[in-house]
């Protein structure tokens, strides 16, 4: 099926499953242990071994040596595999540090053996055998300042418009301040985990928890030096991914290497306290934002400059990824840095750039609104625009971020003539409410699927990913929609390379390009049902076909068809995003500096809601996300050593049940007919763009103190509170 | 407000910055090389649990969890491996009544025990109420965390109930109420972080109202 | 995990005579701390000796007017004992402030004293750490090195761990008394102030316990009254460790006691910081810190205690 144009008129407005609440199909399979996760596939194949990694111990350098002779003589080991022993492997799609294979180390736990066991005590005792020499790499400086300081004002700008010095001189009101984001770790609670069978070195099957299985399909294939057509990869159920399983991972190429070394199926996890070093992570970043504004508020120009991290090769953290699309401007300048240092590699995680991006920009624009004696909502609100900043003549598909601000002021309560910072206490809590924006940009990526009659029943078959993001709902309901059936008629199979290739789960495109795809397949099902009955002009309607009154059932045929979505050039002519704005209120402890949320608010602009019980999630997800973004998570870098200290779940503070306060989700009816037939956009990274900034801005307004640096931990508060 | 007292930052040492250091495996130091003892006994250990409702032998190696006698011995993989330190609450499992992280404690000393998992509280097709108040309030997300929650989930109310205080208790003499905040502080020994909390909250209350 | 052998003996003297007479042996009773550091191999015993038969899991009054409790009465137990509510409440508030529910069912009196730091430099068998590998440098004092949660007081060039307990600083203000049977079968007393060792020269040497000797219980001496509260900071507002925590015992008349956590390598109180309790929270702290070392990570412990403790003399 090709979108060669905006969706018009079609069955999704009068919609009876799509866009409806559904409680999530294969929610009574997770609530009762059932559904199998990767490493739990006893039954898939019989003879599996443990797998036990082993990590490097220093930042970079040089393996000298490796003694496997105790770990080899240990009880119930079958196997040892380090890195000396094989070539450097390939890498895979997006991977920029090496798995496995040589003796360079590029990072600190980067995996260098693999050990198999008959049991996992003996495999990880043995691991624990295995020493090594290393020849250390020359010392680095991984002050990220220094590196903004060397490269601010460098390159080519990436977005470059209007007269920026004009723009900040005679009348303009201006603000000019640097700003500091942590590294960020994805912690989904399934660790890295793969069962993997290559016992022969032909053939190889893995049972993997990763979310873009074609990517990785390719890329295992890729790393390993065999063809597609011998690996297959299964990935039903994801115990979550934040981007953090969008790629081949260690685990799954030291369970094949493993297992054809052991001439056995070999199982793998990596142990939490290696994930934060061994897999990838969201960079920090150093930025700058300066701002001018005519003193009716109307900006007149927005400088953003970002550094952050990376391997050779790889792609750091944009986080001016939203400032050329988000505000009207007269002028802009806009420029991403990157600086290479030997650090765990950085990739995407959840809302990519914007996340980072908003953190210090929505700062900003609190401050800017400050300066102008504005309130931050209307002053959002006056640089609003419907084009494209940098390009008048591209419009935005869809844009309703003013009424996210105005619904969500409305719906908040929120006071625009509310206390000034640091006035309002209860108690030996300081109170504040803050606002900010969100953006995040509305990828599409083509996404196919198989939709079949199989014993009464519709089933749909993709390659697509459940990673808690309600895929298996949302595709179901698609279905049931585009065939007239209910949703206890569709039987959905996900996360297996053998289906159709889908977006899988990523960018929030997934629920947007799949859902396409399945709604593609099922119009091919129906074309082909018509086709087998030999009907013309079908209609599908109360889970019949039949043309003017003859109808009949269909679930007892045989019949299946496959296709996939092509988005069309049209689609180039618009910038499509999705918006929203968050609204929090904090206290601050007076004494101590604790910060606490008290409510929260979103307001989503993202197209159709395909499901509004599982968008709600998504949304409510990012919040929570947000809010340990903006209160405790922060990679702790060993500067001397170039490793992230605090790498377990004790020491990297995420968000706990106790952290979290009432949230409300206000999703706009917004529909974008450019954006997809269902008119949908993806929500499930949105939920996070922001959150952090509105917990920052409130942050001030409670106490008067201005923090530009993430976590917003008391420590950077307490010689600014109040006398005590 | 400068501090109470005047102090001197502790000087750091500076790392040998240049290469050519060569270093070994680790410092894992007298602990770790325990120099050259060995068991004063079997290394194995026949251990009689009853299993949601059902009496199971297993012979296991000393050093196996809980957790992994639930997940790879029994094969009843619905209790979670998320951390393997303690430190998140997804392997959480009902032992003699308590919840307790099943990680954190080693087969061999359950001898005699009796352990409830997720897959003792109900089915798919037979879901328990809190089960069923997960689906109902879309209480998770991936799922991976789910089955620990919903666990402490039914300990927190039995918890409650019994007038075992928490972190957020105001009277510590009088009756506790099952409030938004004694919830929420009670299940913070289980993270998500798909960050279903609120939903969770939302179930854990209904539970809670329709057993009251 | 090194391989152990394990046994599970039923009397206190038999227990700890066999631990010093096994090399490589130890005592498991929750497991929840001892089981995280075997996984890391920072604990490597071989063979262990489970103690939950001894029976030492009542709490019972004593003829001072004090309780007893068993070593082996779990972190819950504890905390929801009617007495220790009525009559130790900032017990009670600790160790509710203290891990999880899970965590607090499986963890024991005696255990909780004997945790072991959560110094990330300690925790990685890669790094330097005096504590788990005597002479191998302090990781956490180097240059670069992250120290934000360490201590502050008490340390020492060679270690700037923090003991990582709630339950502990409410039974330092308590002046708890720690029990134990030697390997002899001896009975001894350790006032818990003496229990656990500042690091000096030594830091792999935590406590005042012989080799084999057991813990069999903890006796807090007769109810003190006064107002009673525990107050943990922390970044999350939940299963965190402290950056600073503060167990108070105030009087009517303006006197009575505190204990600092999250700053030193064992609670910490002085007599002579109590004495100052009157003139506030400054002077409480300035005597109390008196002679801090921290590192320009974890600096503001030392202002975060004095609020802290302000807020707290406001309320009690």
């Amino acid at each position: 099926m090709q979108f060669n144009e905006p969706a018009g008129t079609n069955l999704f407005d009068s919609a009876t499953i799509v866009g409806k609440d559904h409680t999530r199909i294969d929610g009574p399979l997770k609530v009762t242990g059932a559904a199998p996760y990767a490493y739990e596939r006893h039954d898939v194949v019989e003879g599996q071994l443990y797998g036990y990694p082993v990590g490097a111990t220093i930042g970079h350098g040089t393996i000298t040596a490796m003694d496997t002779e105790a770990a080899k003589a240990a009880p119930g080991v079958r196997a040892v595999v380090t890195t000396l022993d094989i070539d450097p492997l390939e890498l895979g799609m997006n991977n920029v540090a090496r798995l496995f294979g040589g003796s360079e180390v590029m990072h600190y736990h980067q995996a260098i053996a693999v050990v198999v066991a008959d049991s996992f005590e003996q495999a990880r005792a043995a691991a624990n055998l295995i020493t090594v020499s290393y020849e250390e790499g020359e010392a680095v400086d991984y002050s990220l300042d220094a590196a903004f300081e060397r490269m601010e004002g460098t390159g080519e700008p990436d977005t470059q418009y209007g007269d920026m010095e004009a723009a900040f001189s005679d009348g303009a009101v201006t603000i000019d301040q640097m700003y500091h984001t942590p590294g960020e770790s994805h912690q989904m609670m399934e660790p890295f985990a793969s069962i993997v069978d290559w016992s022969d070195g032909g053939d190889l099957t893995g049972w993997i928890s990763n979310q873009m299985i074609n990517w990785t399909h390719g890329s295992l294939a890729t790393t390993l030096g065999i063809n597609k057509e011998r690996v297959r990869i299964e990935s039903p159920y994801v115990g979550g991914g934040f981007g953090g399983k969008l790629w081949l991972r260690a685990d799954t190429v030291l369970a094949a290497l493993g297992s054809r070394a052991a001439g056995a199926p070999v199982k793998l996890a990596l142990p939490r306290p290696m994930m934060m070093n061994n897999a990838t992570h969201r960079s920090a970043t150093v930025q700058r934002i300066r701002l001018a504004a005519n003193p009716d508020g109307s900006l007149r120009g927005i400088s953003h400059e970002n550094v952050s991290y990376c391997l050779p090769g790889g792609r750091g953290e944009n986080a001016t990824a939203q400032t050329p699309l988000f505000y009207a401007s007269e002028a802009m300048h806009v420029k991403n840095h990157l600086a290479e240092m030997p650090l765990p590699e950085t990739a995407d995680m959840r809302a990519p750039g914007e996340a980072a991006g908003l953190m210090a920009l929505e700062i900003a624009m609190d401050e800017m609104a400050e300066a102008l004696e504005m309130d931050p909502v209307a002053f959002r609100l006056a640089n609003d625009t419907q084009v494209t900043p940098s390009n008048p003549d591209m419009p935005f598909s869809e844009r309703h971020f003013a009424e996210c601000l105005e619904q969500g002021a409305e719906a908040f309560g929120w006071d625009s003539s509310r206390p000034a910072p640091g006035s309002r206490r209860e108690g030996d809590w300081l109170i504040g409410q803050g606002v900010a924006g969100a953006f995040r940009g509305a990828l599409a990526l083509p996404s196919g699927a198989r939709a079949a009659i199989e014993n009464g029943k519709l089933v749909i078959e993709t390659d697509m990913t459940d990673i808690g993001t309600g895929s298996y709902t949302i595709l179901a309901q698609t279905a049931a929609e585009t065939m007239s059936l209910t949703m206890d008629d569709v039987e959905m199979r996900l996360g297996n390379s053998a289906y159709p290739v889908s977006s899988g789960s990523g960018g929030q495109f997934g629920a947007v390009s799949s859902s396409t795809g399945v709604y593609a397949a099922c119009m091919a099902l129906r074309e082909k049902i018509a086709q087998q009955l030999g009907l013309e002009e079908a209609t599908f309607a109360d889970g019949q076909v039949g043309s003017g009154n003859e109808r009949q059932s269909f679930l007892e045929l045989d019949v299946e068809a496959v296709d996939s979505i092509q988005w069309g050039d049209f689609m180039g002519e618009f910038q499509k995003a999705t918006f929203g704005a968050h609204f929090v209120e904090v206290g601050v402890n007076v004494y101590t500096g604790e910060t606490r949320v008290r409510r929260m608010l979103a307001v989503c602009d993202a197209g159709r809601i395909i499901n509004p019980v599982t968008a709600r999630s998504q949304v409510i997800g990012g919040m929570v996300m947000g809010v340990g973004a903006a209160l405790s998570e922060d990679m702790a870098l060993d500067t001397g050593r170039g490793m992230f200290a605090n790498h377990d779940l004790a020491s990297y503070e995420v968000a706990v049940h106790a952290d979290i306060p009432e949230q409300e989700v206000i999703f706009l009816d917004t529909l974008d007919d450019v954006a997809s037939p269902l008119k949908a956009k993806g929500v499930g990274e949105l939920g996070l763009c922001g959150v952090a900034a509105a917990v920052a801005n409130a942050v001030y307004n409670a106490t008067g103190i201005r923090l530009r640096e993430y976590p917003l931990t008391l420590d950077l508060m307490l010689d600014q509170l109040p006398e005590v | 407000m400068p501090p109470p007292i005047e102090f001197q930052v502790r000087r750091r040492t500076l790392l040998a910055g240049s290469a050519a250091a060569a270093v070994s495996a680790g410092f894992t130091g007298k602990a770790g090389a325990q120099s050259g003892a060995t068991p004063a006994g079997s290394e194995t250990t026949t251990v009689s649990l009853t299993v949601n409702g059902e009496a199971r032998e297993v012979t296991v190696d000393n050093r196996t969890t809980l957790l992994d006698a639930l997940r790879e011995h029994l094969q009843l993989t619905g209790t979670k491996k998320g951390c393997d330190h303690g430190q998140c609450g997804a392997c959480t499992c009902s032992v003699n009544g308590n919840r307790v992280n099943s990680c954190l404690s080693l087969a061999v000393m359950h001898d005699g025990d009796e352990i409830e998992t997720i897959e003792g509280i109900g089915t798919p097709e037979a879901m328990d109420p809190m089960q069923t108040a997960f689906v109902e309030n879309d209480g998770f997300q991936c799922g991976y965390c789910t089955p620990g929650q919903i666990q402490s989930a039914r300990s927190v109310i039995e918890e409650i109930r019994a007038g075992i205080p928490s972190h957020v208790t105001g009277d510590l003499t009088a009756e506790i109420a099952i409030t938004d905040e004694e919830i929420r502080e009670r299940m913070s020994g289980n993270i998500c972080r798909c960050g279903a909390y609120s939903n969770i909250l939302a179930a854990i209350t209904q539970v809670a109202e329709e057993s009251a | 995990m090194k391989a152990f052998s394990y046994e599970k003996p039923t009397d206190a003297a038999a227990a700890a005579a066999r631990a010093a007479e096994v090399e490589g042996a130890k005592f498991v009773a929750g497991g929840t701390n001892l089981l995280d550091l075997m996984k890391l191999q920072i604990e490597a015993p071989v063979h262990l000796i489970d103690v939950n038969g001894l029976g030492l899991d009542e709490i019972t009054e004593t003829d001072e007017g004090g309780l007893r409790i068993g070593t082996l009465v779990t972190n819950t137990t504890l905390m929801a004992d009617d007495r220790i509510r009525r009559d130790y409440a900032v017990l009670t508030r600790a160790i509710a402030a203290g891990a999880s529910g899970q965590l607090r069912n499986k963890a024991t009196t005696g255990g909780n004293l004997l945790q072991r730091t959560r110094c990330p430099y300690f925790y990685d068998t890669a790094m330097p750490c005096n504590k788990r590998a005597p002479g191998s440098g302090c990781g956490a004092l180097s240059e670069g090195a992250f120290s934000r949660q360490l201590g502050v007081i008490g340390t020492s060039e060679s270690c700037i761990a923090t003991h990582p307990s709630d339950m502990a600083v409410a039974m330092r203000a308590l002046d708890a008394v720690v029990e134990t049977v030697t390997p002899s079968g001896n009975t001894r007393q350790i006032p818990l102030e003496e229990f656990h060792l500042l690091p000096g020269d030594t830091p792999e040497q935590e406590n005042a316990l012989m080799d084999g000797e057991l813990i069999t219980h903890v006796v807090l001496p007769a109810p003190v009254g006064g107002v009673q509260s525990y107050h943990k900071v922390r970044d999350r507002a939940s299963y965190a460790f402290a950056l600073v925590s503060v167990a108070l015992i105030r009087q009517p008349d303006g006197t009575g006691r505190v204990a600092l956590g999250g700053v030193a390598p064992k609670p910490w109180r002085s007599a002579e910081a109590d004495a100052e309790l009157p003139n506030g929270a400054r002077a409480v702290i300035a005597k109390l810190l008196e002679g801090a070392n921290p590192t320009e990570e974890n600096a503001f412990k030392i202002t975060l205690a004095e609020r802290t403790l302000a807020a707290m003399l406001k309320e009690a």
